[in-house]
């Protein structure tokens, strides 16, 4: 029996898609992602009018708390981090639904306290069985919680109704530990309930990579090795390990940022166009660039990694990776890593992915260069052309979201001579300001239940697949080269790509 | 903002190249040209609201005062680009002979293959796209509750002339009503047998609202009269018990449906900027309010 909504109409695109009937049950409540992403983006979309009426939210922590403590927890972060402007109707409407669970991840009368909790969010909220698990926890808990959530009858849906498991990255470290915690999740929920964010793919700049793609006449032509001589993908980021010690210790900048960020990027920037926007669609697409990726035959020659050391950056003194607390003298953790990815593809073949990711770096950006080979013939002397390099299309992902177009332009005056400029398109400038945060996104889609943005275990598994050779490399090569805070990384980074006779461009 | 008397539209056009210049960077991320014809007394006002509508569709706000046509015709215009948003605002007055010419004066300050939006904050004309401003335009914006005369009929006269790309800020305030209700039957797949809209005895919204409901659901809409402010009350009579929303106080809504608890949802009445948000976010004809619009003209003729 299928029941069309008389009061929905696909050209009636003023509506915004409401999520239905459901709660959330937030783990892990007083880490820094629940409450300076999931909580401010709960509220922001309460703002915005997307979430359900009786929307609930559960917290469940290892403290002594009532459910007010709970709300004034996530009151305190809605000030602090929230988007929108707070307004006392939208706390009214979201603060009757909170509710809190103590206990730890091993006690079972938490979990059956958690199990009524539901029930009387459903009684009295009406969320109608809908809900989801939010595993804001370390991976090293995802088995104890799942097992309980599976033992405690949590993840079974009732009729017309659904459960959902949302975790965060690192999904695993390697081939066999993501194979691993796949398991444990897919033990417990089937593959469409497991949604894994990556906070990345929820940006708008990174969604707009398609849109620029596939919507536009003029890129996609020139979007292939005739005309690319190499893609260049950084992450950058102007901070140490700062806090993160624990976590960071061990796993480093290629599994902390390549296996998910900047392969998820590239991806996109090298898939074919998809049959369509949808989930299954876009995946088989992601795949396919995933699974086609080659490694260079030298990982020594093709590679780079390092370590930053004590020095000054951006105007501040700063101590080395090794001095940070907690990190051992002896740690030979990357907080830079460059690879060189080929694509063996008729698009793609003969052009190099170079793709890095560093603390410590010169400023925070992360961009996508694709940089186009020179014009084959110059009817210009070359004297008139000496400052012209090589055309270059840049998508600036954050911070200032935009695109750049780089491209030679005759330098006015009586001579023949051309020089680069840059013509760009800001992002803020042309359109909202305040586009919503990532996690407003994501979460929003997660409840609708509508995963185009979120990697499947299949593209996960794929990433490890590249990078698991390049680390295990990696582990016999000792220690990491050095590089001055502030820089913008090793020598060796240099030295890869000159040895290609190209150059990092400065982002 | 710079002075411009007794000038003309080009070198309206060139005071804001130099502005931009001087600003550090004459490129332009402007995405339309966003005309508003209002008197003098409101001017400041839907200027200011402009700008906050523009924070999200960054524009060239042209603010154009008719004044009184009678003598030789002056132009008269404060030009300045925003510090801290990516847009521009020209303020023109004009007096004289050209009031009657005031679209030579629009026409030359459009910006290059971009749309252009126009609103009329209080007052518009009767048919708004044969007005010779709002020819220029593709969207164009009323507001059947901002009339200061004959009030209660503005909005049959603007629904009466609908035309692909008209618009009426009765219709964006009532969006977030919509998407409640919609929402309200994505969840009850129930068949609704009657409904009713409570609010101000002149409340263009309602009368919008009821015949939105009418049209889709196919039944009859009562229309009663509250105290306001605003609309009151939505309910959907189904088999199994009413589905309705009431707002008393204009902020907080309650929501009531068959076999749920009663619940508190946000649903604040939205400031004109916000509205005027809305309104650009799409520039392609609104076909929902095309036929919205159609069918309370033709009840509102027949009554």
């Amino acid at each position: 029996m299928s029941y069309t909504n008389p009061l929905r109409d696909p050209q009636d695109r003023r509506l915004p898609q409401i999520a239905g009937p459901c709660g959330l049950v937030l783990f892990g409540v007083t880490g820094d992602l629940s409450r300076k992403k999931v909580m401010p983006a709960i509220y922001d979309l309460a703002n915005r009018g997307l979430l359900p009426p009786g929307f609930s939210l559960v917290g469940f922590a290892r403290r002594d708390w009532a459910d007010q403590d709970f709300a004034q927890i996530v009151h305190d972060s809605v000030k602090a981090y929230a988007r929108t402007e707070f307004r006392e109707e939208v706390w009214h409407q979201l603060a009757e639904g909170f509710r809190f669970v103590p206990g730890n991840f091993d006690d079972d009368d938490a979990f059956r306290h958690l199990h009524r909790t539901i029930e009387e969010l459903d009684q009295v909220r009406g969320t109608d069985g809908n809900h989801a698990f939010y595993l804001a926890i370390p991976p090293g808990f995802f088995g104890d919680v799942v097992g309980q959530l599976k033992e405690h009858g949590l993840a079974d849906p009732g009729p017309g109704s659904w459960r959902r498991v949302v975790v965060e990255k690192p999904f695993g470290h390697d081939l066999e530990s993501a194979r691993e915690l796949n398991t444990v999740l897919a033990d417990v929920f089937p593959s469409g309930s497991i949604f894994r964010i990556d906070h990345y793919l929820g940006k708008e700049t990174v969604q707009n990579i398609l849109a620029m793609r596939f919507a536009n006449a003029m890129f996609e032509p020139i979007w292939n090795a005739n005309y690319v001589d190499h893609v260049q993908i950084t992450m950058a980021e102007d901070v140490g390990i700062g806090g993160r010690d624990g976590y960071y210790d061990g796993i480093g900048a290629p599994r902390d940022v390549i296996q998910n960020h900047l392969l998820q990027l590239m991806s996109l920037v090298a898939m074919e166009e998809p049959t369509s926007f949808d989930a299954e669609s876009l995946r088989i697409e992601k795949q396919k660039v995933l699974s086609s990726v080659v490694l260079p035959r030298r990982l020594d020659l093709s590679t780079a990694r390092g370590q930053y050391a004590a020095g000054w950056a951006g105007g501040e003194k700063v101590i080395g990776f090794l001095e940070e607390e907690g990190i051992k003298q002896s740690s030979t953790t990357e907080t830079f890593a460059a690879v060189t990815l080929n694509i063996a593809s008729r698009r793609w073949a003969g052009v190099p992915f170079y793709l890095r990711t560093g603390k410590r770096l010169g400023r925070r950006v992360t961009e996508v260069a694709v940089v186009f080979k020179r014009a084959p013939h110059q009817p210009f002397s070359a004297t008139s052309t000496e400052e012209l390099t090589q055309n270059a299309l840049v998508i600036r992902v954050q911070p200032d979201e935009g695109m750049t177009v780089r491209f030679g332009s005759k330098v006015p005056g009586t001579a023949m001579e051309i020089r680069d400029v840059n013509m760009d398109f800001a992002y803020g400038g042309s359109f909202t300001e305040s586009s919503p945060e990532a996690y407003e996104r994501l979460i929003l889609d997660m409840l609708l239940g509508d995963p185009p943005l979120f990697p499947q275990h299949e593209e996960v598994e794929l990433s490890w697949k590249i990078l698991d050779p390049i680390l295990d490399h990696w582990a016999a090569k000792g220690k990491p080269e050095a590089y001055g805070s502030g820089t913008w990384g090793p020598q060796s980074a240099d030295a890869m790509l000159s040895r290609d006779g190209r150059v990092w461009r400065r982002p | 903002m710079i002075e411009l008397t007794e000038t003309n539209s080009a070198a309206i056009a060139t005071e804001f190249v130099r502005a931009r210049t001087r600003a550090g960077s004459p490129a332009m991320g402007m995405v339309m040209t966003l005309v508003i014809v209002v008197p003098e007394d409101g001017a400041e006002d839907a200027m200011a609201v402009a700008r906050g509508a523009s924070h999200e569709h960054p524009a060239r706000v042209l603010g154009v005062i008719l004044g009184d046509a009678r003598g030789a015709g002056v132009v008269n215009a404060q030009v300045g680009i925003g510090s801290g948003w990516a847009g521009e605002t020209g303020l023109i007055r004009l007096k004289g002979e050209v009031v009657k010419h005031a679209e030579s004066v629009v026409l030359p300050l459009l910006l290059p293959d971009s749309p252009v939006a126009i609103w009329w904050p209080s007052d518009p004309p009767d048919d708004p796209a044969a007005d010779p401003l709002g020819a220029l335009a593709q969207r164009r914006i009323t507001d059947a509750a901002g009339a200061t005369r004959g009030k209660g009929r503005a909005i049959q006269k603007q629904c009466s002339f609908y035309i692909k790309g008209n618009t009426d800020l009765a219709w964006t305030r009532i969006t977030p009503w919509r998407a409640l209700l919609a929402a309200a039957l994505d969840q009850h797949h129930l068949k609704v047998i009657s409904a009713s809209v409570t609010a101000e005895r002149i409340s263009p919204s309602a009368d919008l609202l009821a015949a939105w409901l009418g049209g889709r659901l196919r039944v009859d809409v009562e229309r009663k009269s509250s105290r306001g402010p605003g609309i009151t009350q939505v309910v959907m009579e189904t088999k199994e018990g009413p589905i309705s929303i009431s707002r008393t106080d204009g902020r907080l809504a309650t929501y009531a449906s068959p076999g749920h608890p009663d619940r508190p949802i946000a649903l604040k009445r939205r400031d004109t900027a916000e509205l005027l948000s809305e309104e650009l976010r799409r520039l392609d004809e609104d076909d929902i309010y095309a036929t919205t619009a159609r069918r309370l003209a033709r009840q509102l003729a027949s009554a």
